[in-house]
């Protein structure tokens, strides 16, 4: 298997083997529409986004208990589901004799039934158990503070690739496949049903951080590999970028399963061993994110980048030269089949430069 | 034998990393043994719980606190709290009178002066000053009911006037006490004030409010200068008022400018204490008043702080301080280390598949990342106040992809000169060259959203960006200082240069062309039967061409032989 893995990669390093990633683009094009059609309409059905009591606020409650009395906070967790099934309630011991109970915001019969509720799991009388009512933890401030954040990065996210890239066009092209990213992620939330937590919000923020570094690494070969001395006359400009997609197709299968592998493993324990919870929300944002992240740039980005450059009057003009090139080669190797095979060509020609 | 220079240059990363590693060592020990550091990071408040803080505010009008008052006293509270580091507490509104303030471990009680400090900051003339310590009997003549207010009001703050018979018996009558001083940030601003300094023995006689703290648009703390530019390395703290204040501060500055002592002095009065009572030593003009004397780098900017974050007109009272636990019990930790190191080892598993004996490599250089993340996130919570929050243990986690990734670039850039058919040596320097580049550009991606949220967020966001910013520095610092010069050490062991089946590195399963030193072999490709692949090599660049192409070819072929079908 890893020998079949090395010479896979082998295969599509000289270009043996190729994955067609950029001719295809209308099919991934569509395959991302659906998704965003998905991602928007889907949890526009469902009613909505669920948003954890850090954002909305939320009912509290906070039981007092004879000194000495041993708290145990999983009791209040059984209390609080019993009531409100599938409920992720914030527990934490107040002081010495208190237990503070946050939920989300309860209707009025709700908030009787786990008033009494409380008091009976923990043998006290009811008059012990106050309710009360908390604001968002997660204040305005706060949100407002991330989103301009957010603005004032993607800016200059995008000023910084155009410069390093030297072409605002792969710019665009990451910027797109971040959005892509950051929709169906969003959409995964809303069709779930998970609770959008101050956790969700930081793994979308990770998830930010994580598309647009998998995309650099990425154009990075792509840049390569159409620099002005690599394109040469036996690529199209869009068979060179298919090229090096294929080229960092190991790398990218190779380092998208080492990110996904912790955050997998945290997924799976944080939601089928811990039910609700912190850790599910955060590896939830980070799984679809990295997988999707990932994805993108193979199937959004760099195939966006070339239908950006491709009607440049210097591609086209190269492309059709390219074609040109081909066409004649095909009519001589009509004559003597086998003589010239482009791959060993390539893999000699790439040896000799380097060699020198 | 000398070394080659390849060698020297990797020793010579090699110890800078250790000497990075022992520095941090180092400087920890030390803060642990005077007792004001540990060896492991401090935890957040969802795991290790803290001090939760009710507050009750109170306008100094009398009237109700409105909800968006209630809110402006969470943000400011809020921008108080992450001045004092990146800490993630929890502040938010409880009922609609009380905000509950949650801090991660016991709260120090400079902390909570901040938080509670209120947030009343006036302006207030000096009219006298005497010792706070003791109480002077009353006069034998005093009239113990003689009134307070003079009459009629004087209509100017620093009025002589104010200091009536009945004032002056209280003032003292006043000694510095806890107690004496707690009532006072509610006191009337249009009366005189009897109050003390916050640190010195001092009890003053303040005239009403001149100027309120408003019109503070922003207060810092800087060296100043002298005459010639150079630093005097004196501490001062310089503000900076809006419009209304720059007029109002120079009518004062004018007036107290060398008037005689106590009258030339100025109080900065936060929560009914006074602050600072400065004398004035110029006339200030331009708005930009700055304070001097006997500051430290830490004294001025807590002054500063105070100045800037002390523009609202609510006081605060504390209603209970009470300790809280983790709101995510210990499970939680447990469950999320457990599942981090099933991740990790199946990271191993996984690198050892792929890579074979290189595959140590990755794991070794995650070894050291995680070291430095540890030893510097140790660090940063001794000196920052820096907490470590699930969150952020996620964020570790999956920084383990991003730094394991610059390995797979390095790595994969190395098969890829071996497979153009380049000595192991060489692959390795050219991949290098290769790879660092991607690796800055792209970590210099992960930087920048670090940075920028760092600088514009708050809470638990700006928490997040900071740990997001210290792995992507230690990132760049394992793949050069630790992983490149492994490689290159290792490139020059006979295991791997010789290109052992379970290197990771075998040309032959790579398929070059020509293999260690000048050992040709004959081309992979054309070794499987050349004039089959050649077809389906012909297909393949056809099948890559985009349809656009597809179409400019055919249009192209059949207008001359038609040989395209």
């Amino acid at each position: 298997m890893a020998r079949s893995f090395a010479e896979f990669g082998n295969a599509l390093y000289t270009g043996e083997k190729s994955f067609n990633f950029i001719g295809r683009r209308k099919v991934w094009y569509l395959i991302a529409a659906v998704m965003i059609v998905i991602s928007v309409l889907g949890p526009v059905l469902r009613g909505g986004f669920t948003f954890g009591i850090e954002f909305t606020g939320g009912s509290q409650f906070q039981i007092h208990m004879p000194a000495g009395q041993e708290r145990n906070q999983d009791i209040a967790v059984d209390a609080v589901t019993s009531v409100l099934p599938g409920a992720a309630p914030r527990v934490s011991l107040v002081g010495q004799t208190d237990i503070r109970v946050q939920t989300e915001q309860l209707e009025d019969t709700q908030s009787r039934n786990l008033h009494s509720a409380l008091a009976k799991a923990y043998g006290v009388d009811e008059s012990e158990v106050t309710a009360s009512y908390i604001g968002a933890l997660w204040g305005q401030d706060i949100t407002r503070q991330a989103l301009i954040g957010l603005g004032v990065f993607i800016l200059f996210a995008a000023l910084v690739m155009a410069l390093y890239f030297r072409t605002w066009k792969m710019s665009l092209s990451a910027m797109l496949a971040l959005f892509h990213d950051l929709i169906i992620t969003a959409g995964i939330y809303g069709l779930t049903g998970f609770e959008i937590t101050p956790a969700a919000v930081i793994g979308f923020l990770t998830i930010l951080g994580y598309s647009l570094y998998d995309t650099v690494v990425v154009f990075d070969k792509i840049r390569e590999n159409t620099s002005e001395g690599e394109l040469t006359e036996r690529r199209t400009f869009g068979e060179a970028v298919n090229l090096a997609v294929n080229q960092t197709l190991v790398r990218s299968i190779n380092t998208s399963v080492v990110a996904l592998l912790p955050v997998a493993s945290i997924l799976f324990i944080g939601a089928f061993v811990l039910g609700a919870g912190t850790l599910r929300d955060i590896a939830l944002a980070l799984f679809i994110g990295i997988l999707v992240g990932a994805y993108s740039t193979i199937f959004i980005a760099a195939p966006t980048y070339v239908l950006l450059r491709q009607k440049e009057p210097k591609i086209v003009k190269h492309d059709a030269r390219v074609l040109k090139v081909r066409e004649r080669e095909a009519g001589e190797s009509d004559d003597a089949a086998g003589d010239a095979d482009a791959d060993s060509e390539d893999a000699e020609a790439d040896a000799d430069e380097a060699v020198v | 034998m000398a070394s080659p220079p390849a060698v020297k240059r990797a020793r010579r990363s090699l110890i800078a990393l250790l000497v990075i590693i022992v520095a941090l060592i180092g400087v920890i020990g030390i803060g642990v043994v005077r007792g004001d550091a540990t060896w492991t990071p401090k935890l957040a408040l969802d795991l290790e719980g803290g001090t939760q803080i009710i507050l009750a505010p109170q306008n100094t009008n009398g009237q109700a606190v409105t909800r968006e008052q209630l809110q402006q006293a969470v943000a400011i509270i809020r921008q108080r709290v992450d001045a004092s580091g990146v800490s993630e507490a929890e502040i938010g509104t409880q009922g609609t009178q009380n905000i509950s303030v949650s801090i991660p471990e016991k709260a120090d009680s400079a902390t909570i002066d901040r938080i509670e400090a209120s947030a009343k900051l006036d302006f207030r003339p000096v009219l006298v000053t005497g010792d706070g310590t003791s109480a002077m009997p009353p006069a034998e003549d005093a009239d113990p009911n003689a009134p307070i207010d003079p009459s009629p009001l004087p209509t100017t703050a620093y009025d002589n006037a104010w200091l009536t018979d009945g004032l002056m018996a209280k003032f003292a009558a006043f000694t510095c006490t806890g107690d004496a001083v707690a009532g006072l940030s509610e006191a009337p601003e249009d009366r005189p004030l009897i109050t003390c300094d916050s640190e010195a023995p001092i009890k003053y006689i303040l005239g009403p409010v001149e100027l309120g703290g408003d019109s503070i648009t922003d207060a810092k703390a800087q060296l100043t200068q002298g005459q010639n530019g150079v630093t005097t390395g004196e501490w001062a703290v310089q503000m900076t008022l809006d419009a209304n204040g720059t007029k109002v501060f120079g009518q004062i500055s004018q007036r107290m400018f060398g008037a005689t002592s106590p009258l030339d002095q100025f109080a900065f009065v936060l929560d009914g204490q006074v602050l600072q009572a400065p004398r004035m030593q110029a006339q200030i003009l331009d708005g930009r008043p700055s304070i001097t004397g006997n500051f430290t780098q830490d004294s001025a900017k807590v002054l500063a702080d105070q100045l800037k974050f002390g523009a609202l007109p609510i006081g605060f009272v504390v209603q209970s301080q009470e300790d809280i636990s983790a709101t995510l019990g210990s499970s939680q930790l447990q469950a999320g280390l457990l599942a981090g190191l099933i991740g990790l080892l199946l990271v191993v598993i996984y690198s050892l598949f792929q890579y074979r004996a290189l595959g140590s490599l990755t794991i070794a250089s995650l070894a050291i990342a995680a070291i430095l993340t540890y030893l510097v996130l140790t660090f940063l919570s001794w000196r920052q106040g820096y907490r470590l929050s699930l969150a952020g243990v996620a964020g570790v986690i999956v920084a383990v992809g991003i730094t394991a990734d610059s390995f797979i670039v390095y790595f994969e850039r190395i098969r890829d000169s071996l497979r153009d058919g380049l000595s192991l040596e060489r692959s390795v320097e050219r991949g290098w060259k290769q790879a660092i580049r991607t690796v800055l550009a792209s970590d210099g991606i992960n930087f920048l959203a670090a940075a920028i949220l760092y600088i514009l967020a708050v809470g638990s966001v700006r928490g997040f960006a900071f740990t997001l910013g210290i792995t992507t520095i230690i990132d760049v610092l394992v793949v050069t200082l630790f992983t490149h010069p492994m490689m290159a050490l290792l490139a020059r062991t006979r295991f791997y240069s010789g290109g052992h089946r379970f290197s990771g590195l075998d040309p032959e399963r790579l398929g070059a062309v020509y293999r260690g030193r000048a050992q040709f072999r004959a081309p992979v490709v054309a070794s499987r039967g050349a004039a089959k692949k050649n077809l389906g090599a012909a297909k393949e660049a056809e099948r890559r061409q985009t349809i656009a192409e597809r179409k400019a070819a055919a249009t192209a072929g059949a207008a001359s032989t038609g040989k395209e079908s």
